[in-house]
């Protein structure tokens, strides 16, 4: 990368700096705000102005937004490979369907144990795995993804193929959460949240250690900080992410079933990751929004949008690697 | 002693890298290691600090055993290291750099970071003074906010000490640090060196080939060749003595300046 | 069917479902050994070889016949498309990725991965395609135990193969140079190899031997898909892992072992054929935790 400085072409810096500018004008604290502000008007209003087939789109984008700002801390902060997230967002949905539907345990006292499950099926496979060199990781995550997947499909409490229906939805205060907007107001209260956790975390000694460990191990090692110990903190931290958008989309369908866990969707949600810049939130939330808007944009092409991602995916790692949001420099 | 090892060897495929090595610092002291090229000195180091299991013998830090520890339990019982080429975090800002080393020196978890716990945010605000503090001693607070991949080497060199000192070590290991300096930084290298030890109280431990740097910044050299301790002593004693000079015959003209 | 029948049997099914696997995971090993890198597009070149094999038989059984003769043109055609193919890949895709982090150049491969898989699912709509041979079911029995023609042609076919890169890797010249450029690239530049070339045949070789595995695999099983080299895929890396990767004998090995591992587990009565597919992934992740190195690989310092 510093070798390419001196031969940036003028124009590229005239945008660079552009960039920057951008970046300075919201530097300080009460314009941050202002933007911040801003942005969470336009997340209320819209589903107002929005029809109801809109709303049900933007919906599931914050549930994207979601998974992968909790992806983003596996392969963003600490660069770990994730191939299998969607079993934590499968073990989520599935442990709050069973609990409420087929032991009719009140779905908010059920969260806790979905979260739990899903930070055990973190620690049971990012304890053992997370020794290994970065590219078995990646494959065993895979596996494990799959194991998720026909272990779902195989089961009689998870409803086998066809998965479990009439999971109840769930009442806040007496109201019943069920139409579509109310469901819109949920998934961006978790996005906001999730927006914040990411930000607050990225900010901390454990957020700093993870892009420690990223850049060269052995230093991190010798400052003192357990290499597993950390990756483990990631892998559960991003697995509690994504347990948290399977519990909500489990109450929002009332449906579930291992087709919505595959592999195809684990590489979604990682292209989304990808796409927007590894390890940068901002960039991150736009590819959540451009991995579901964008088949609504191509829904005339068929499978060939499916191509279209593949192609589009190649191509932002052999030209920009880093994501189509900008970097800020210091 | 502060650091003793005791019959160190260390082999690997069937070569010795090194041969029942007696070893010790003294608390306080400021040491040198030095030998010819392929001696077995960096090993030693990384058997010291946990990167290298030694097949055999004993390492003890204040009595405490490090055998068969983790290099960041090592750090944590108060043993730093610098490297011998460079190994910043280069694309993260300086004053990041050298926080690195208080993670170690605090426990803050990803919930606590979440939800802003009060017992988080003083520890967040203690890890940033302390390392304030460090990057102040080496004299780069000016820099904390550059990148670390765009500072000047003998700035980064001096980043990294900053960020050893920042695990609130006992005992510091530099490997070359004056390797690629010139002769002011050295000079300022010399200075640093002994203000580690005199207003810290951090006894330190150097891999240098600046025959000039060593002899005059320590206390007490120790020798290594092929893997063996084979002399040690003050400057003078060791500078005189033919079994050195010996070891350094056929060295480049470098070294052999004595 | 008394029960050594029955093991027996098993024992054929396995070196059949062997043959596939061993011929799948030399790929991987080649490729790893040469760029450490684990291609994970190369399932998706076994598929590719199959829908190239189809279309090549469907080219050359008017004049060869759609039987044994004509499907062994159409996989020396697809091995040396799909080979070209693997070559194309490895320079456009992971050539320039060879100094990037880690990181960037899997994604990158598991983007090449996708590439292939949704080009070949644009361009049969999702469906099976029907792979029509001439291909009987006869064979001859010995006791209880049937044994085809087909199983037998397959499993010679993946000997001979196997047999062939042993040689080449052992007594060519490029098959020496190939295992010194996975030894130590740089010294193999000092000394005057071509390291872009080796890296290139041992592309084309694996992902040649892939298309062998697809065309046959087309050929027994009756139908073929956009998705069927993503199982093959995993599994095979399962056996390159099991025997050690970077070791071509392992890999032959491994791919074996997991076959004839494969056709136990799904005659013990708790496991069957719904977890199959489970047990594999398990001994996956076993073999990884417990002996990365796996039975032939030399166990190499990651570390500093």
């Amino acid at each position: 990368m510093a070798d390419s400085t001196p031969s940036t072409p003028p124009d590229e810096e005239r945008r660079g700096n552009a960039v920057q500018r951008f970046y300075a004008a919201f530097e300080s604290p009460p314009r941050r705000r202002a933007l911040h502000l801003l942005l969470l008007a336009i997340l209320v209003v819209t589903p107002w102005l929005a029809s109801q087939y809109m709303t049900v789109i933007l919906t599931n984008a914050l549930l994207y937004v979601v998974l992968c700002l909790g992806l983003n801390v596996v392969v963003g902060y600490a660069g770990l490979l994730d191939l299998g997230y969607a079993a934590f967002f499968a073990v989520g949905a599935y442990t709050i369907g069973i609990l409420t539907q087929q032991f009719g345990i009140n779905f908010w006292a059920a969260i806790p144990f979905a979260l739990a499950a899903a930070a055990l099926a973190g620690v049971i496979i990012g304890g053992p795995t997370l020794r290994l060199r970065s590219d078995y990781l990646a494959i065993v995550t895979l596996g494990f993804g799959e194991i998720v997947r026909f272990s779902a499909r195989n089961l009689e409490i998870t409803g086998g193929a066809s998965g479990l229906s009439h999971i109840p939805e769930p009442t806040l205060l007496g109201w019943y959460i069920d139409s579509a907007i109310d469901f819109y107001y949920v998934f961006a209260v978790l996005a906001v949240l999730a927006y914040i956790a990411s930000q607050r975390l990225f900010d901390s000694r454990l957020g700093r250690a993870w892009r420690y460990v990223r850049h060269d191990e052995d230093a991190a090692e010798a400052m003192g900080i357990n290499r597993v110990a950390v990756k483990l903190a990631a892998y559960i931290t991003g697995a509690i992410f994504g347990a948290l958008g399977g519990i909500f989309f489990a109450v929002n369908l009332g449906a579930i079933s291992p087709e919505s866990f595959s592999f195809q969707q684990s590489v979604l949600i990682l292209l989304a990751v990808v796409l927007g810049g590894m390890g940068k939130i901002p960039g991150v939330i736009l590819g959540a929004f451009i991995v579901v808007l964008g088949p609504e944009l191509l829904r005339d092409f068929g499978t060939l949008r499916l191509l279209v991602f593949a192609v589009l995916l190649l191509l932002i790692m052999l030209f920009r690697p880093s994501g189509i949001w900008p970097e800020k420099r210091s | 002693m502060l650091l003793q090892l005791k019959g160190v060897s260390l082999s690997f495929a069937g070569n010795t890298v090194l041969d029942a090595v007696d070893f010790g610092v003294e608390r306080g002291r400021i040491q040198s290691l030095i030998g010819p090229n392929g001696a077995g000195k960096t090993s030693l180091f990384n058997v010291i600090t946990g990167f290298y299991r030694p097949q055999l013998g004993e390492i003890s830090l204040d009595g405490q055993p490090l055998i068969k520890r983790k290099p960041h339990t090592v750090t944590r019982l108060g043993i730093a290291r610098t490297f011998q080429n460079v190994r910043l975090f280069h694309e993260m800002s300086v004053l990041e750099n050298v926080m690195a080393g208080q993670h170690c020196r605090s426990r803050a978890g990803a919930l606590a970071a979440v939800l802003r716990l009060p017992s988080q945010r003083a520890e967040e605000r203690r890890i940033f003074e302390t390392s304030l503090e460090c990057l102040d001693f080496v004299g780069l607070t000016a820099y904390r906010d550059r990148l670390a991949t765009n500072l000047a080497y003998g700035h980064q060199r001096r980043v990294e000490i900053a960020r050893a000192l920042a695990t609130e070590p006992r005992l510091l290991l530099l490997d070359e640090p004056a390797a690629g300096l010139n002769s002011g930084e050295k000079q300022a290298l010399i200075e640093l060196i002994q203000r580690i030890r005199d207003a810290r109280g951090v006894s330190v431990l150097l891999i240098e080939h600046d025959m000039s740097l060593v002899m005059n910044v320590s206390e007490h050299i120790s020798v290594l060749d092929h893997g063996s301790l084979i002399t040690e002593g003050t400057p003078q004693a060791v500078q005189n003595d033919p079994a050195v000079i010996e070891a350094y015959l056929g060295q480049d003209d470098e070294e052999l300046a004595l | 069917m008394a029960w050594y029948d029955l093991f027996l049997q098993m024992i054929v099914d396995g070196l059949v479902l062997g043959a596939f696997y061993a011929l799948v995971a030399l790929g991987y090993t080649m490729v790893f050994g040469v760029i450490k890198l684990l291609n994970f597009a190369h399932g998706d070149l076994y598929m590719t070889g199959a829908f190239v094999g189809f279309g090549a038989l469907s080219l050359v059984s008017g004049v060869f016949g759609a039987g044994w003769p004509g499907i062994f043109i159409a996989m020396l055609l697809s091995m040396l498309a799909v080979g070209c193919l693997g070559v194309v890949i490895e320079r456009v895709a992971y050539h320039p990725m060879l100094t990037a982090p880690r990181l960037s150049i899997l994604i990158t491969a598991l983007a090449v991965s996708l590439v292939l898989q949704n080009a070949a699912l644009t361009l049969t709509g999702g469906q099976y395609t029907a792979f029509r041979t001439d291909l009987g079911f006869g064979g001859f029995s010995l006791g209880n135990l049937f044994l085809s023609w087909n199983q037998i042609v397959l499993v010679t076919t993946a000997a001979v193969l196997m047999i062939a890169l042993e040689l080449f890797v052992s007594k060519t010249l490029y098959g020496r140079a190939m295992r010194a450029v996975a030894i130590d690239k740089d010294m193999c530049r000092m000394l005057g190899i071509n390291v872009s070339a080796v890296i290139a045949i041992t592309f084309f070789i694996g992902s040649g031997l892939a298309a062998a595995a697809g065309t046959m695999a087309g050929a027994y099983y009756g139908s073929i898909w956009y998705f069927m080299g993503f199982l093959i895929g995993l599994k095979a890396f399962t056996a390159a892992v099991i025997g050690g990767i970077g070791s071509i004998t392992g890999a032959m090995l491994g791919g074996l072992i997991l076959g004839l591992l494969e056709s136990f587990g799904t005659h013990i009565p708790f496991i069957g054929s719904e977890w199959k597919d489970v047990f594999t992934f398990t001994i996956l992740i076993l073999v990884l935790v417990l002996k990365p190195t796996g039975l032939l690989g030399k166990s190499e310092v990651e570390r500093m």
